[in-house]
């Protein structure tokens, strides 16, 4: 079974893509995925120490594309689990290093031997946005529940449709159930209803998850201890075929009842 | 759905997240369309144009907004009639 490469993207920086990659990557490989994860911001490398990984690169995404080594070289084993690798971005190059057929060139050479590719785009709609969904199969769009961040997602989502990249899925992150609850932030059937893409995540603000960046230790390694851990978790099951209904935060009352509603309008 | 419309009444109408909504409905209007507010006024000057041809309208009162729903963006020109105009018919 050859790979299916899945770009997550947002245009707005600052949503939460990076470690929402981190997390799925994690999620997926814990369900026995064979998962490669690539830092495609190139000059703002972030996926590795997201992953804990800093100190282990020795060749990156750019090394590979130049020739300097094989792809099998640059790719760093996470050696919690048997199948996660990460391909860093450099970072001491900038993006015009790399192009869509470069892109495209090393997901074809990583499609045999796994199951899924995670590309981290980089934020903004220029080159670095073009090369991280050249080889895209499916992209997911990171939001937030604010204005800025989802006008951003609904030119990211104009433009893959212009590329014929779609349809799109939408993962909404850092949703504070409490602020919905007051009516001070856009809720979920706000967001899905304004860009017009299906759903496949709501991911809750979460402290835990500033402390498993602390740690490099992504929230998803303990998928029970809190609300976001499981919601990474239950987008990795999406992902992978299965029905899993947005219920997973009901003990957190009105967000859950707020999630049955969006099943049974959006689904 | 219940729940969801309690939850709706529960927001007043001003809460920073209806707000919220409302804007962006409008913003992604615009943003979805080709029509710069350039061209959006030569729209306007040139419909004042045609239908002054034909009906005495308010030139100064006419409106072309975007109206945006889930799937379609409508847009909408609204056009007072000249208020004498409709005085004269009256009388």
């Amino acid at each position: 079974m050859a790979a299916r490469v899945i770009t997550i993207s947002s245009g707005k920086g600052g949503v939460g893509k990076t470690t929402i990659v981190a997390n799925l990557g994690v999620a997926l490989a814990m369900r026995g995925q064979r998962v490669v994860v690539i830092d495609a911001d190139v000059g703002l490398r972030n996926l590795d120490v997201m992953l804990g990984l800093e100190n282990r690169i020795v060749y990156d995404l750019v090394d590979v594309i130049e020739g300097r080594c094989r792809l099998r070289q640059a790719l760093v084993h996470d050696k919690r689990l048997s199948e996660l690798f990460l391909l860093p971005a450099a970072q001491t190059r900038d993006k015009t290093a790399v192009q869509p057929d470069d892109m495209v060139r090393v997901c074809e050479s990583l499609r045999e031997q796994h199951d899924f590719i995670l590309v981290d785009s980089a934020a903004g709609i220029e080159q670095g946005f073009r090369y991280a969904i050249a080889p895209a199969d499916e992209v997911l769009i990171v939001t937030n529940p604010e204005v800025a961040a989802v006008r951003d997602a609904d030119r990211v989502i104009g433009l893959l449709e212009a590329e014929e990249k779609g349809p799109a899925r939408l993962i909404i992150n850092r949703i504070k159930p409490d602020m919905v609850r007051r009516g001070e932030m856009l809720d979920i059937a706000d967001v899905v209803e304004l860009l017009a893409i299906d759903l496949i995540g709501i991911v809750p603000e979460d402290q835990a998850i500033l402390i498993a960046t602390n740690r490099g230790e992504p929230l998803a390694f303990s998928s029970d201890s809190s609300s976001a851990g499981r919601a990474f978790h239950n987008i990795a099951r999406r992902l992978l075929g299965e029905d899993v209904p947005f219920l997973t935060l009901r003990e957190t009352g009105v967000l859950g009842r707020l999630f049955r509603f969006v099943r049974s309008e959006g689904d | 759905m219940g729940v969801f419309e309690r939850l709706l009444g529960r927001r007043a109408k001003s809460s920073s997240g209806a707000v919220a909504r409302e804007r962006l409905r409008l913003v992604l209007a615009h943003d979805r369309s080709d029509i710069s507010p350039a061209l959006l006024e030569t729209l306007k000057d040139e419909i004042v144009t045609v239908i002054s041809r034909h009906v005495a309208i308010d030139a100064e009162g006419v409106e072309v907004t975007f109206s945006q729903s889930a799937h379609e963006t409508r847009l909408v020109a609204d056009i007072p009639l000249s208020p004498q105009r409709r005085r004269r018919k009256n009388s």
